[in-house]
């Protein structure tokens, strides 16, 4: 016998630091702009600054001369006006689907949006020469509004379909049979004096995602196959729609995403500027590059949110939540990105969230905007509908006189009520409200800041506490193909993985889900080492290459563990599998009699045994095996979930607000998510602060400002405010764990929770602080200045905001002078 | 992202970064710390011929003492400033202010002389620079000048340096012995000031004797509160004599209206922050 692992020391819940990070962190690994190939070209975008406009003429002529240019095209000179971008999304039969150029040819519709690209020997050159391109433009009216854009004779953005309106979705509970009626709810409840009905609007604001790697390709035309690299979340899925976009054979692409920095969702496209590429690689023959400056990237990258929400809710006094209406506006802006028009159909299923709601009806209308497309962002869907439902539960609670967090436990499910069916038709398999709550409050010490809150209230002091909550639950693990299927959605949801068994006894695992940041190497490399029985640091994971993962779908939506993590569990059992057969004929045992435990094959009641290692020497000489298999451990598994995994948590802020100034400070939060079993609790604690920082952000800082011509005001990172770590207290977080029951690990999806959980905890707070001022309402991000409006306007003085004059100060940037917004320094 | 393309000169003493602006003539551009021009440049926003890396240049660099002045090399950077015992004794202003620019990596590259120079009305070192009265020394192809930080600041980005010309020292008045406090008030942590207010404050025997007030992003340029100074001037240091002197900090302002805060917020904070500051200076 060989070397064991030991039992005890199971990789599983063990905190371990991340492989991948040295090569991260050090700047060894090579990004996509990091990568360079002999005789390679660089592509620069002419961009639009007009949102709405006729072109009336590109002129090219200094730019081709300029030195170092290639050339200049358009989308004419490229003959692909024909070519239109993929939306995989069809929510509706009859939905609106303006076809997305690779460059505009005639009508621009979203400032930013690519006119003409300049091919050219350095990046340098072509971006001089882009300078040099003069485009002529007809301004056309912006459409900005959602609802003005609804209204009879709006402009339209896309004329030939005749309306601004993209698709309006419907799910009834009385329809669908999941539940009751919602107009029945909301008239018994009008006429019922023990009932009311509470109307509420809020708006969700427009975010960029703002990952850390702006986007960029290089595409390489030299080989039998054509080799893109980019900066995506999503390499099979760009591999498949550049060949349903271009026609080029799936087969002749090769797809790399090689370590990708950051995505939150604003990397699941496919890009204009990836095709343009293929497409000019194709006809020069030459590898081409393209990467964006940040502030191309916050203008043109995708954007998130961006929705108007109607919800009106019915209850009876006692606090019995009888329906719930949702109306959304959700804004697509000028075209449809690959998932766009489902994220806000994502979040149809969580308006209910963790509550036993008998009647919900969600309508939501997708509008068409000359504003940048949006599409999915950390949560797609879901955050929305969390807030939304955890800010009209506060108002409830208010309007009720019942203590917000008594509201939530009369409607919540209680954990004997697992597994529960919800007015959806959804059924969540696992949870424990109860256990998450009971703990947060304890930690937070919710009793006694309530009890501050009081005391401040009562002195008048000029700073007062607020105190938020935020029970939420999401469906994540995207997702059983058939439910896809069901909501007309252009892929599956399955998940690949291979485990191949070197002949030295080491492990190679593929998965089709490739990180760009989460740890995937590390915590796949844990289950794995539990699996096999084999140390930590033999398991290698190898991903993000169609040459090396063929089969994918790729990560988002929280599915990496709970659907790829199980595709890897499911060949690893058919490793073991396997390799039991061929111990089973080296020992000279019957199968029956093998006993696997790590990573040693036993005989039965001897100390006969032998290891993996050993076994997969064996396979690979293949000197010595059974008659009826082929001498190989290596397998391939595809994972289709049977059901979406149902995270959920409860989340507590408590913020201070300076009367005064109207500044919000976050002095306190605390967390405790049920995420199932834990892989590694340091990337759970990742995952969580990074998404708690991101639910904040939406709360209290970040905001994409269009002005009046449609021209997004805010597009570099000096007045885009990101906060940082200096912007947050340290978060308390923990977990418990009520363990899935829909896959063998019994793990959840965290990768999104923090930011769908956070935002309403934080809003609920600012107001909670101030309603006994008077105030009912703050839009976010709730800065200072909308805070000290909301109080004066409680106080009722009426405050005079005078129009914008000025960029925000910043970096370079400074105080542009309004006379000269180019702002020529002196 | 790329600027546009550039010659570089870096020259070893004024009299030759004199002569290379003049040889560069309009197009001519000086780099101090960079925190400024290089964003500029690289947003395209200006796309000078030739840069003058002032880097080389030993004589700017440093804080001395100079009899009843305190003298500061313009390519002194932030990180220096904060750090230096003379300026902590004689115009802790000026460090306090500091402190609050940025980050420590702007700090580490980032000038006082870059910073006056820039005179971005949301820069940090405008406000106490004219509170505290300092002198900006201006060196040109005929020689050095002195002026007055009252007439250094001229509107938006502009200053009295004329063409041709390089800030070389910027001399304070010694403050030693007064109380004072940089009051920022900014979007997130590390962002440029919304509005601010600079203080200093002198106080005999509980009553404020003299006072100096800069405030920071209320009009094209850092503009001195006087009236809230004179308010000051023989009041008690204490909050409701303070908050009532800081009711005048918006006398001869012109607050703009930007996405963070229109003029009328901007004009609320300004009381706000000045009482604060002036009530931290007092101790
Ligand atoms: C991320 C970031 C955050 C920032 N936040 C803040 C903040 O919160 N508060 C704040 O006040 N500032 C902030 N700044 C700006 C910073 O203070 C700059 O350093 C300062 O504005 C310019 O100083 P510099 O030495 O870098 O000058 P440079 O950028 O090199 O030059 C600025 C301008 O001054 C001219 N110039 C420089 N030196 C001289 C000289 N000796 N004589 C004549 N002309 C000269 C240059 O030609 C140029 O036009 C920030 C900068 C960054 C990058």
């Amino acid at each position: 016998m060989t070397t064991t692992a030991d039992p005890t020391t199971l990789e599983f819940g063990k905190a371990r630091t991340r492989k991948e990070d040295a090569r991260l962190i050090t700047g060894r690994t090579k990004f996509t702009d990091a990568i360079n190939l002999h005789g390679m070209l660089h592509l620069h975008v002419v961009r639009s600054p007009l949102a709405h406009a006729t072109i009336t003429g590109v002129d090219k002529t200094a730019a081709e001369a300029s030195p170092g240019v290639i050339g200049v095209y358009t989308a004419a000179d490229l003959g692909v006006e024909g070519v239109g971008l993929p939306c995989a999304w069809p929510i509706t039969p009859d939905m609106k689907s303006p076809q997305r150029p690779l460059l505009a040819h005639t009508t621009v519709h979203f400032a930013g949006e690519g006119v003409a690209v300049v091919l050219a020997r350095s990046a340098a050159e072509a971006r001089d020469a882009a300078d040099l391109v003069e485009v002529d433009y007809e301004p056309l009216e912006p459409v900005l509004n959602m609802e003005d854009a609804l209204k009879e004779g709006a402009t339209l953005v896309h004329p030939d379909l005749g309306t601004n309106e993209n698709a309006t979705w419907v799910f009834d509970s009385g329809a669908a049979g999941t539940g009751s009626s919602i107009d029945e709810a909301i008239s018994a409840a009008e006429a019922d004096a023990d009932s009311i009905v509470l109307k509420r609007r809020f708006i969700q604001q427009r975010l960029i995602p703002a990952f850390m790697e702006p986007r960029a390709c290089v595409v390489d035309p030299t080989g039998e196959q054509i080799t893109v690299w980019a900066a995506t979340q999503v390499p099979h899925i760009l591999r498949t729609m550049t060949t349903v976009t271009l026609g080029v054979p799936e087969s002749k692409l090769r797809v790399i995403a090689p370590d990708v920095g950051g995505g939150f969702g604003g990397k699941i496209g496919v890009l204009p500027e990836e095709m343009l590429c293929v497409a000019l690689a194709q006809k020069t023959g030459k590898p081409i590059k393209w990467n964006e400056t940040r502030s191309e990237s916050l203008l043109a990258a995708h954007h998130g949110r961006d929705q108007i929400q109607d919800i009106t809710i019915t209850a009876k006094r006692d606090g019995t939540v009888t329906g719930l209406d949702v109306h959304l506006l959700a804004d697509m802006g000028a075209y449809l990105g690959l998932v766009g028009p489902g994220v806000p159909i994502l979040g149809a299923f969580m308006f209910n969230s963790i509550y036993k709601f008998p009647a919900l009806k969600f309508t939501c209308t997708n509008v068409f905007t000359t504003k940048t497309l949006t599409d999915a962002y950390r949560g797609a869907g879901r955050p929305e509908a969390t807030f939304a439902i955890e800010r009209i539960m506060d108002e409830l609670a208010v309007e009720l006189g019942i203590e917000p967090m008594e509201l939530r436990k009369k409607n919540w499910i209680t954990h004997e009520e697992f597994p529960f069916t919800t007015v959806v038709g959804l059924t969540y398999d696992s949870g424990n409200y109860e256990q998450a709550t009971a703990q947060a409050m304890e930690a937070f010490d919710y009793a006694g800041l309530r009890r501050e809150q009081e005391e401040r209230r009562a002195s008048g002091d000029k700073v007062q506490l607020g105190i938020g909550i935020s029970t939420f639950t999401e469906m994540c693990g995207l997702a059983p193909s058939r439910v896809l299927g069901s909501l007309s959605y252009g892929a599956g949801g399955w998940e690949a993985a291979s485990i191949r068994m070197l002949a030295t006894g080491k492990v190679e695992v593929i998965t089709g889900a490739s990180a760009h940041g989460q740890g995937h190497e590390t915590a796949f490399s844990q289950i794995v080492a539990d699996q096999l029985g084999v140390p930590f640091e033999d398991v290698e994971v190898l991903h993000g290459d169609t040459q090396i993962s063929p089969k994918g779908l790729d990560t988002y939506g929280s599915r990496s563990l709970v659907v790829g993590g199980i595709a890897i569990v499911k060949a690893a059992e058919k490793v073991v599998a396997k390799a039991k057969k061929i111990a089973a004929h080296l020992l000279e045992a019957s199968e029956d009699d093998i006993e696997f435990s790590g990573g040693t094959f036993t005989v039965k009641g001897t100390d006969k045994g032998k290891a993996i290692q050993e076994i997969a020497f064996a396979a690979f000489m293949a000197h010595d095996y059974p008659e009826d298999m082929e001498p190989n451990l290596d397998a391939d598994a595809v994972y289709d979930p049977e059901n979406f995994s149902y995270p959920h948590g409860t989340h507590l802020a408590a913020v201070e607000i300076d009367t005064e100034t109207g500044r919000v400070n976050l002095r306190k939060y605390v967390c405790v998510d049920d995420i199932g079993t834990v892989v590694n609790p340091l990337i759970v604690e990742g995952q969580v602060h990074g998404g708690l920082a991101q639910g904040i952000a939406q709360a209290l800082f970040e905001e994409a400002n269009y002005d009046d011509q449609g021209t997004l005001v805010n597009g570099t990172f000096v007045d885009y405010t990101l906060p940082s770590a200096a912007d947050l207290p340290s978060f308390d977080t923990s977990t418990v764990s009520t363990p899935a029951t829909s896959n063998p690990l019994g793990v959840k999806g965290v990768g999104e929770a923090g930011t769908i959980a956070s935002t309403p905890a934080i809003v609920n707070s600012v107001i909670d602080a101030l309603r006994h001022l008077g105030v009912t309402n703050v839009e976010m991000p709730c800065t200072s200045q909308r805070v000290w409006r909301a109080i004066q306007e409680a106080k009722g003085n009426t405050t005079q905001e005078t129009p914008i004059d000025t960029h925000s100060p910043g970096a370079g940037l400074g105080s542009i002078d309004p006379n000269n917004p180019q702002g020529e320094v002196q | 992202m790329i600027p546009s393309k550039f010659d570089y000169v870096k020259p070893a003493s004024v009299a030759e970064a004199v002569q290379a602006l003049a040889d560069g003539g309009d197009d001519a551009k000086i780099l101090a710390g960079g925190q400024s021009l290089i964003p500029v440049l690289r947003l395209r926003l200006a796309a000078p011929s030739v840069i003058i890396d002032l880097g080389g240049i030993a004589e700017l660099r440093g804080i001395r003492e100079d009899g009843d002045h305190i003298a500061i090399g313009a390519m002194t950077s932030y990180h220096d400033i904060v750090r230096d015992d003379l300026v902590k004794q004689h115009v802790a202003l000026l460090g306090q202010a500091t402190e609050t620019v940025a980050d420590n990596q702007v700090r580490h590259r980032g000038t006082l002389g870059g910073s006056l120079a820039h005179a971005d009305p949301a820069g940090d070192l405008g406000a106490p620079a004219l509170a505290l009265d300092a002198q900006m020394v201006i060196a040109g192809a005929s020689g050095t000048r002195t002026v007055g930080a009252a007439e250094f600041f001229v509107d938006y980005f502009t200053t009295a340096i004329g063409d041709g010309e390089i800030l070389t020292e910027i001399r304070f008045p010694k403050y030693t012995g007064w109380g004072s406090h940089y009051e920022k008030f900014n979007r997130t942590a590390q962002a440029w000031s919304m509005c601010a207010v600079a203080a200093a404050i002198k106080v005999d025997g509980g009553t404020i004797s003299e006072a100096r007030v800069g405030l920071t992003n209320m009009g094209t340029t850092p503009i001195r509160a006087t009236g809230v100074e004179q308010a000051l001037v023989g009041q008690p240091a204490t909050a409701d004599a303070v908050r009532a002197a800081a009711e005048r900090a918006t006398e001869g302002t012109a607050a703009p209206s930007d996405a963070d805060a229109a003029a009328d917020y901007r004009e609320h904070l300004a009381k706000v922050l000045t009482g604060r500051a002036v009530l931290a200076a007092a101790g």
